[in-house]
């Protein structure tokens, strides 16, 4: 029935068949004698672009905010404040969506994908909180991100984490951003939106499996300090790093450090690195051919990552439409598999070459190949730094907040006897006792 | 002490210098995308040229109701007696009477308009975008039904789990003002 409308159609109009296949009109549509006029499809509008730069404008005023509280203010309360203020806002209000952690995947895209663009206001919410680390540490973390304020809102009973595991889990966070990157360059995926844990919340519409994500994330949130931003963020890797560089920082005591030792336990995202002691001698040798040892294994590990993680394209290439299709197609045209699929059937009806199709799919799996290298090699990369600096040890005199692990809570100050003197609570305190 | 401080000061540079690199490589980021990217914003939106109604958009959306609705060009529709989107594959009876309706949850109002047209529109409240209508208008009738994203209702995700879902591809992002693409009737 649709051949004959065509050629009946593509007969009274020969020239112009190409141009109006879609418009097939097997009925005229008619002339009304009764003055009825045909109403037209409305076309509600989106929401206008204005409104996504007063997100940009919201996301500028809250880092500066949540800088000053914790560097400048030193409270903790005012902190708390500011952080449901941006879970409601960025979270609730916002619905999660646009959010820096996500922009990752679209900034890889547009460096590698010439036909994508960014809308500037997902390049201002993926620079913004790096500006601001790079000054004044994690301060996105601590109260802008609606993620990180999920999960410390539920921190109830804090139960530290062991050094060994604290690093080791912290790895998947690497991992995972390799990923990410990898399946955003080559345009299958982006992973970290679609297993973001908490968007269901914001949404509150349950896709069940992310439901269930969220919750086992907001369950062990309860004991253990944000399981998301620790141990899986991929914006947070980034935001890491940049903090060691920071210009200014959060610091425990707003004076001199007295070692009384109270805040010791307060941290309860172990960033909190107590004072060392000098190295005996015989261990500093011993160590030393340590690390000469893990400096040649550096090279090693990040040729074992590239070719394994290479090695795999064919099932990382997966992620790509495009591979399943032509896997799909491939398995139906050598009668491996029966029946079809939507894909499958969408695909037959555009009239596109196979071979066209198979030569697309070994592209991507060509990039897959290319990319396994790159990203096992990072991950090798990152091992090998994580065993190197393991093995090398800083003398250190005061209780600080580790640079990269610090995500400026601001939960160790009122444990500070000096920033009691500093706020003149301290007679208080001697009176009451 | 004179080489302790030489040492710090040392750190202290390759700190600062390092630091200038970072803020140097965020400039560079900064400079890429402002050459790169648009103003203005993108949103999702069905390509009916590509959409073969295969009924994604009805479940696969984050929403409860799915922000895809069926909307009716008018202008390309042959007002038929018997349309093949609203009336199921054996009705019963030409009637609007709901066990002769294709559409599950009864969204499409036939209303008479003179002999022998029908004028068709859809309750928006009730369509939940499963684009059966729109199967039955493109196989039978004009195509003038076709499935868009209503830009009012959706949530703009960056990554659209319809668009994951989609198998023919036509899920796609478009430029914010110019957010629909509609089918015209072209009278070449």
């Amino acid at each position: 029935m649709i051949r004959f409308g065509h050629i009946i159609f593509g007969l009274a109009f020969l020239l112009s068949l190409c141009a109006v296949v879609s418009a097939v009109e097997r009925f005229p549509p008619p002339e009304f004698e009764s003055g009825y006029e045909r109403p037209s499809p409305t076309t509600p509008h989106p929401r206008q672009d204005i409104y996504e730069y007063i997100d940009a404008a919201v996301l500028l005023a809250a880092l500066l905010v949540s800088s000053y509280l914790a560097l400048r203010k030193r409270s903790r309360r005012a902190i708390f404040i500011m952080m449901v203020f941006s879970l409601l806002y960025f979270g609730f209000w916002r619905k999660g969506c646009v959010c820096p952690i996500g922009a990752v995947a679209n900034i890889v895209l547009s460096v590698f994908d010439r036909s994508y663009t960014v809308p500037i206001v997902v390049g201002l919410f993926f620079l913004l909180p790096l500006v601001f680390t790079l000054l004044f540490g994690r301060t996105f973390c601590a109260a802008v991100c609606p993620l990180g304020a999920m999960q410390d809102l539920v921190l109830l009973r804090p139960v530290p984490v062991p050094n060994w595991a604290e690093s080791g889990l912290r790895l998947f966070a690497y991992v995972y951003l390799g990923m990410a990157v990898l399946f955003a360059a080559t345009g299958s995926a982006f992973v970290i939106c679609r297993y973001d844990p908490f968007v269901s919340f914001f949404r509150l519409s349950w896709n069940l499996n992310v439901l269930i994500l969220g919750a086992c994330f907001l369950l062990v949130g309860v004991f253990i300090g944000r399981p998301y931003c620790r141990f899986v963020c991929p914006y947070g890797v980034i935001l890491r790093q940049l903090s060691r560089l920071s210009k200014w920082r959060v610091a425990i005591t707003p004076d001199e450090c007295v070692q009384c030792r109270l805040c010791e336990d307060s941290c309860p995202f172990g960033a909190i690195k107590v004072p060392t002691t000098a190295w005996p001698v015989h261990e500093y040798n011993k160590s030393k051919k340590t690390l000469v040892f893990l400096i040649i294994l550096l090279p090693v590990l990040m040729f074992i990552g590239g070719w394994m993680a290479s090695g795999v394209r064919m099932v990382t290439s997966r992620m790509h439409e495009t591979v399943r299709l032509a896997e799909r197609i491939y398995l139906e045209d050598t009668g491996k598999v029966e029946g079809t699929t939507n894909a499958s059937l969408a695909f037959r009806a555009t009239g596109k070459e196979v071979k066209e199709l198979y030569e697309e799919a070994s592209n991507i799996r060509a990039k897959f190949g290319l990319g396994g290298w790159l990203f096992g090699g990072f991950v090798g990369l990152v091992i090998g730094l994580k065993l190197i600096g393991l093995s090398v040890r800083r003398q250190r005199k005061d209780y600080e907040a580790d640079r990269a692990s610090c995500v400026a809570c601001g939960r160790c100050f009122e444990y500070c006897p000096k920033e009691h003197v500093r706020l003149k609570k301290a007679k208080e305190i001697v009176g009451k006792s | 002490m004179a080489e302790d401080k030489n040492s710090v000061n040392r750190r202290h540079f390759l700190k600062d210098s390092l630091w200038g690199a970072c803020l140097a490589g965020l400039g560079g980021i900064a400079g890429f995308l402002s050459r790169k990217s648009k103003r203005t914003n993108t949103v999702w939106q069905i390509d009916p040229e590509k959409c073969i109604a295969c009924g994604n958009c009805a479940t696969y959306c984050v929403l409860e109701e799915s922000a895809v609705k069926c909307v009716h060009a008018y202008a390309m529709c042959g007002y038929c007696k018997i349309c093949f989107g609203f009336f199921g594959p054996e009705p019963f009876d030409i009637s609007e009477a709901a066990e002769n309706q294709l559409c599950p949850t009864g969204a499409i109002k036939r209303t008479f308009v003179e002999d022998p047209y029908y004028e068709y529109t859809i309750d928006e409240k009730l369509c939940n975008g499963c684009g059966k209508c729109v199967k039955g208008c493109n196989t039978f009738g004009n195509g003038s039904l076709f499935l868009q994203v209503r830009q009012d209702r959706c949530l703009n995700c960056n990554e659209c789990s319809i668009a994951v879902a989609c198998p023919s591809g036509a899920h796609k992002r478009v430029p914010a003002d110019k957010p629909y693409l509609l089918k015209k009737v072209d009278h070449a």
